[in-house]
């Protein structure tokens, strides 16, 4: 015995009921109106217009504090405009390229099994790194 | 002036717009609309002649004009709202934009503007939000979440009657204006509650901006007189501070009569302060 209705008349009820809602909609039935795109933009800040100072400034040591503000304001309205401004590194290229070689080895002996281990040793300076020692092949017995 | 005034007048009688490039620098009035630079050929002078073929009719690209403060979008046109000078930047390094006009005009009525650095005077404290008068029509709501290093348990001492420098977050005609003490990354870069003594007094919101300027000898000369301490509020407060009361209040006469002096009375007036 079915239970429930089969999917066909449930797709039938289903489009009646949506074709009941989307004519209760109302719905604007004017011309479509194109958005004139605009050139213009409005704004109404003086920002944008004159490149004014930082409102806070001290002179002859006054405010140490707001003097350092000063440098630190004004020179940023000005190197904005710089692009591409170089970073200063707190670790060279070179110790960085020391420091990843040896890490490679001090990771890969945690990874490693016991047996493996024993291919990492200690370099003078306590660097870990691995040793590649030729693998021990079966030898065929010569006649 | 006068001369400049008349022709303005002129030009307003014959009802026609003019280009913005023509007008640079020179007085513009309310009401008046101008034309940007692409504009003005297709205008041309008055039927003479046939219109220049051009080979690349059709597609131009545009670029986006900014129109600043004192100015209106009317169409493709610049609206004028208020009389001053109207004033032109180049687009910068960037190269995109188009350029920024703006009407350089004088004021004393503040209205707040997003992203404006101004000084507001604490005047309620309710709840959660201080209530900060900046000048405009409604007092800014600021809140105690708003300072550097301000968290629920640890709030700013922050008392009716103080001075604050902070900035707009929200500024528009429909909205109560908000501001805070901090920029985006969290940091006060400044702002907050100005110190102890000191004088605030009110000027023009022209004379903010003109001390504001990138190359204001006013304040490179008040510099070397003696040690003091300034902020400039956008909404036109000026707070000074310096050793002593009297050095104080020469240093706000001086600020509030530069508006009004030539550079050379000026000149006399230092020179006269340096000698005592």
């Amino acid at each position: 015995m079915q239970r429930g209705l089969d999917s066909e008349t449930k797709r039938q009820l289903e489009e009646e009921e949506k074709k009941i809602i989307s004519e209760e909609h109302w719905y604007l039935d004017l011309p479509e109106l194109k958005e004139k795109e605009c050139f213009i933009i409005e704004e109404q800040s003086f920002l944008l217009c004159e490149d004014l100072l930082y409102g806070r400034m001290s002179f002859r040591g006054f405010n140490p504090e707001v003097e350092k503000l000063m440098l630190q304001m004004n020179s940023k309205n000005k190197t904005e405009e710089v692009e591409g401004e170089t970073v200063e590194l707190d670790v060279s290229d070179e110790e960085m390229a020391r420091r990843y070689e040896t890490l490679v080895g001090t990771i890969g002996k945690k990874f490693a099994k016991k047996r493996d281990r024993v291919n990492y040793e200690e370099d003078e300076n306590g660097h870990v790194k691995p040793t590649v020692k030729a693998k021990k092949m079966f030898l065929k017995p010569q006649d | 002036m006068a001369g400049v005034v008349a022709v303005a007048a002129e030009s307003l009688a014959g009802g026609r717009a003019r280009a913005a490039r023509t007008v640079l620098d020179q007085v513009v009035l309310p009401g008046e609309e101008l034309l940007l630079p692409e504009q003005e050929d297709a205008e041309g002078p008055g039927g003479t002649g046939e219109r220049p073929l051009r080979l690349n009719a059709g597609v131009r690209a545009r670029v986006r004009v900014v129109c600043g403060p004192g100015l209106r979008r009317c169409g493709d046109r610049l609206l004028v709202t208020k009389c001053g000078r109207l004033r032109y930047k180049e687009p910068g390094g960037s190269g995109g934009g188009g350029g920024v006009y703006w009407v350089d005009s004088q004021q004393k009525r503040y209205v707040p503007v997003k992203g404006d650095h101004v000084i507001g005077i604490v005047t309620a404290k309710s709840g959660d939000i201080f209530k900060v008068d900046v000048g405009g029509s409604e007092p800014a709501s600021l809140s105690y979440l708003a300072f550097e290093g301000a968290t629920k348990r640890n709030r700013p001492n922050v008392q009716v009657g103080d001075l604050i420098y902070g900035q707009f977050v929200v500024a528009n005609k429909d909205m109560e204006p908000e501001m805070v003490c901090i920029d985006s990354c969290g940091r006060a870069n400044g702002m907050g509650v100005i110190g102890q003594d000191g004088l605030l007094f009110k000027v023009t919101l022209g004379l903010i901006r003109k001390l504001l300027a990138p190359d204001c000898e006013i304040l490179q000369e008040v510099g070397k007189l003696y040690p003091l301490e300034i902020v400039f509020g956008m909404n036109g407060r000026i707070w000074v501070k310096a050793k002593t009361i009297q050095q104080t209040l020469i240093l706000a006469n001086i600020l509030e009569a530069c508006e009004h002096m030539t550079a050379d009375q000026r000149k006399q007036i230092f020179s006269r302060l340096a000698e005592s």
